[in-house]
């Protein structure tokens, strides 16, 4: 393997590991004033039960989140020196943007907001709270301003090769922004929904009837249940921007090879870029066509339109495409199917109790189900732009840095086994925790004796 | 110098490029202060016993996220103002980047877990805990010595960076156990004063070494130091650096005190010092960013694009000041064990 697919590999996983984290913390943050805001109105304890809990989730995500990121900043000198020597111009300021305007606001105010409670006024607290939120979905907006514009770039001009910015605003609301950024958002509550639905399906499931586990898991499924709808219509609209913008990503979603009319909507095929075809093709006749351009003769682009002069594809891989897209998708009408049958099923019975014991466990085997259509739609969109890194602007090869592959492949290697590990010890934690809490070892805080104060319980 | 600086002024193609490597220099600054007695905590916890190790982190843990963030707007600066630099300096420095950045992902993960996983691996986290701090603070001391350097890997220069690498991980344990001073009391303070004595020479000698190589691998930096009369205003830097030396030593020796006066002053002293050893440093090394290389003038980015950073940064960074002085104001005085409620 060369430096290239290497680097390719090496910044693919560090971005893979670093996305788990904001995900869900962006989601929770609000999620964790919700639950604030329900207790300051109802003063029922269970809210701040609720509250407790996962704001030990959000700590530890977010500290994952936050040396994941550091990693991220340093990568683009690294192992992509081209990156900024032809973009600079646009991605420089929007980075800094982000550090200035997100990064400061959210590290600063999670102290108070973690630790601050008995330090500061209650409405000193919550706007901490507040501002944490605010802070990690800002971040969101400017990281995803700048990788859409990467996909879809605007307002620039091209001189000797480097990029001028002409237009902030045509930069800023480039046109896959603002389906990127409702997509992404998206994601993250459905992420949310699941893990909290998940992780008190398991508590349930292990005995634990606090009251804060009923609201839990109700309050995840309705999140689900209602975001889930929304984040389907927002997909379809952001994959018509997607044919309108990158045409050769929907050729490689759809694996369709020709451009031509009554394109099927395949539901399992090989593809084959040596033979450019498809193996085993199962699918519904004229089904993308119609989702595409909504007439079962609509006209859908083919792979073989991107193919230069001499033969080299220009469009991105075809196989990890079709299937990651495949993945996101199914894992979406799981979340469709599950979210709707739980809700459906409480409001026929009798809430938590109403719900089969088999429901409760395909609820935990889907607590990071969030993570799984994240990640493959992440794929679907990355993957999806090669070879370009900036589309028509810059391809990833000329950016790469000439760094020894040996080199990259020993730092890969050691990302690869931290991130492996963990992953695990994170997941591992987050059950832990769920189990400490079935048996009642996380509720010191209402304390009965000078003795139960004393313990030493730092940054629990 | 001061024509050349004159002349800078006068003209926004040339001052931007002054203004960002001034804004890089304050972050890297902050940066290795905060930063440092954070990492400087986590070097010293192998030397504590458990309830002294939740109490050391406990100082730093309303901080620490926020501290880190410095490193990643004085590299987002970097990248972002002298784009070229970036990439030279950070494929230059491949490994010990990639080391420093897997130190500081343990570091910042074992935080969290060595308090929410299991008890029995508890120990395994605070094993992780120091060894993160380790690689970060080794690392970036390696880093610091290649740059001085010239970022040329000879043999000379690899083991030049090694001695750095342990001065400057010395050099943090002493503003560590400083700010333990400052947040901790009774035995625990007793400790942390015998550590800050015995970093003490660490920041002596690796101050030291790197005043000694830097004019000597470069004639550039020598003529920038040893000419008149240039001497003659530089003069205050060593004076002053000797002068607080003898503070700090003063200070450490009166302490502890029952009415717990003066704790303050270790850190305070520290801090000027590293302050003033980062002044020397980039007064040698101005006006280039990639030494003996690269100029801020010839790395810098469009003046169109640093302009509408600098229109956010001079919005934004006062804000940032005022909420990183409201979190400090609010974890004031000594350090209580964090509790989520």
């Amino acid at each position: 393997m060369d430096t290239l697919i290497l680097s390719r590999i090496q910044f693919g996983a560090n971005i893979s590991f670093h996305i788990l984290f904001p995900t869900i913390t962006i989601a929770l943050g609000w999620a964790l004033l919700f639950f604030k805001l329900r207790f300051n109105a109802t003063r029922d304890e269970s809210w701040m039960d609720l509250y407790r809990f996962w704001v030990k989730v959000f700590a530890l995500s977010f500290g994952m989140g936050v040396v994941s990121g550091i990693t991220m900043s340093f990568q683009f000198g690294t192992n992509w020196p081209g990156f900024m020597e032809a973009v600079g111009n646009v991605a420089g300021p929007l980075l800094a943007y982000e550090v200035l305007t997100a990064f400061f606001l959210e590290a600063a105010f999670l102290g108070i907001m973690l630790f601050g409670w008995r330090r500061v006024p209650d409405w000193v607290h919550t706007t901490a709270t507040v501002l944490v939120a605010f802070g990690t979905t800002l971040s969101a907006f400017w990281i995803l301003v700048l990788n859409s514009w990467m996909h879809t770039p605007a307002g620039y001009e091209l001189r000797d090769g480097v990029v001028y910015a002409t237009d902030w605003w045509a930069i800023i609301f480039n046109p896959s922004m603002p389906y990127r950024l409702a997509h992404v958002l998206l994601a993250s509550g459905l992420t949310v929904a699941f893990l909290i639905a998940g992780l008190s399906a398991f508590r349930w499931l292990i005995g634990d009837r606090a009251a804060a586990v009923r609201k839990g898991l109700t309050f995840g499924m309705w999140l689900g249940a209602i975001l889930i709808p929304i984040q389907i219509l927002a997909g379809d609209m952001h994959g018509l921007n997607t044919l309108e913008h990158q045409p050769a990503k929907v050729a490689a979603m759809e694996g369709n090879w020709e451009t031509r009319g009554n394109v099927p909507l395949l539901l399992f095929a090989i593809p084959d870029e040596e033979a450019r075809t498809n193996h085993f093709e199962i699918g519904i006749p004229s089904m993308a066509s119609v989702i595409l351009k909504h007439s079962p003769s609509g006209v859908v682009p083919g792979l073989n339109d991107f193919v230069a002069e001499d033969g080299t594809p220009m469009h991105p891989p075809v196989a990890p495409v079709f299937w990651s897209f495949r993945v996101m998708v199914a894992t979406g009408m799981a979340m469709l199917a599950v979210s709707w049958f739980t809700v459906w099923s409480m409001r026929r019975g009798r809430g938590v109790e109403a719900l089969p014991k088999v429901v409760l466990l395909v609820l935990v085997a889907m607590t990071f189900s969030g993570w799984l259509a994240t990640l493959a739609g992440w794929y679907t969109t990355e993957i999806g732009r090669q070879p370009w890194l900036v589309t028509g602007v810059l391809t990833t090869a000329q950016a790469v840095a000439d760094v020894p592959a040996g080199m990259v492949l020993s730092t890969l290697l050691g990302y690869l086994g931290i991130y492996a590990i963990l992953t695990l010890a994170y997941v591992g934690v987050l059950f832990h925790l769920a189990r400490k809490a079935a048996k009642g070892e996380l509720l010191p805080e209402r304390p009965k004796s000078a003795a139960a104060i004393a313990v030493v319980t730092p940054a629990e | 110098m001061l024509d050349h600086l004159a002349l800078t002024f006068a003209d926004p193609g040339l001052y931007l490029p002054f203004v960002f490597a001034g804004l890089m220099g304050v972050a890297i600054l902050i940066y290795v202060v905060f930063d440092g007695f954070d990492l400087g905590v986590g070097l010293l916890t192998p030397l504590a016993t458990g309830a002294e190790k939740d109490r050391m982190i406990a100082s730093i843990g309303p901080f620490w996220d926020a501290n880190e963030t410095w490193l990643v707007l004085a590299v987002g600066i970097l990248l972002v103002a002298f784009p070229s630099a970036h990439g030279a300096i950070l494929t230059a420095l491949y490994l010990p980047v990639a080391m420093m950045l897997t130190g500081l992902i343990l570091r910042g993960v074992s935080f969290e877990l060595r308090a929410k996983a299991p008890a029995a691996q508890k120990r395994l986290w605070n094993g992780a805990f120091f060894l993160g701090s380790l690689m970060a603070s080794l690392s970036q001391g390696y880093m610091l010595g290649m740059y001085i350097m010239g970022l040329d890997s000879t043999p000379f220069h690899i083991a030049f960076a090694c001695l750095t690498a342990v001065f400057l991980t010395v050099g943090y344990s002493f503003i560590g156990a400083a700010w333990l001073i400052l947040k901790t009391e009774g035995a625990l303070q007793w400790k942390a004063i015998g550590w800050a004595r015995g970093g003490i020479w660490g920041l002596v000698l690796g101050m030291g070494a790197i005043s000694a190589a830097s004019p000597l691998v470069s004639d550039r930096i020598w003529s920038k130091w040893f000419s008149f009369p240039e001497l003659l205003w530089l003069a205050p830097l060593p004076i002053l650096s000797g002068l607080l030396l003898v503070l700090l030593w003063r200070s450490l020796y009166a302490l502890p005190r029952t009415d717990d006066r003066g704790a303050m002053a270790p850190f305070a002293y520290g801090t000027a010092l590293f302050t003033l050893a980062f002044l020397g440093l980039a007064y040698s090394f101005y006006p280039f960013v990639v030494p003996e290389k690269l100029t801020i003038y010839e790395a810098a980015s469009a003046p169109e694009s640093l302009w509408i950073i600098l229109i956010g940064t001079l919005i934004v960074l006062p804000m940032i000041l005022a909420y990183t002085a409201l979190a400090y104001w609010v974890f004031r005085g000594k350090a209580t064990d964090l509790k989520y409620y």
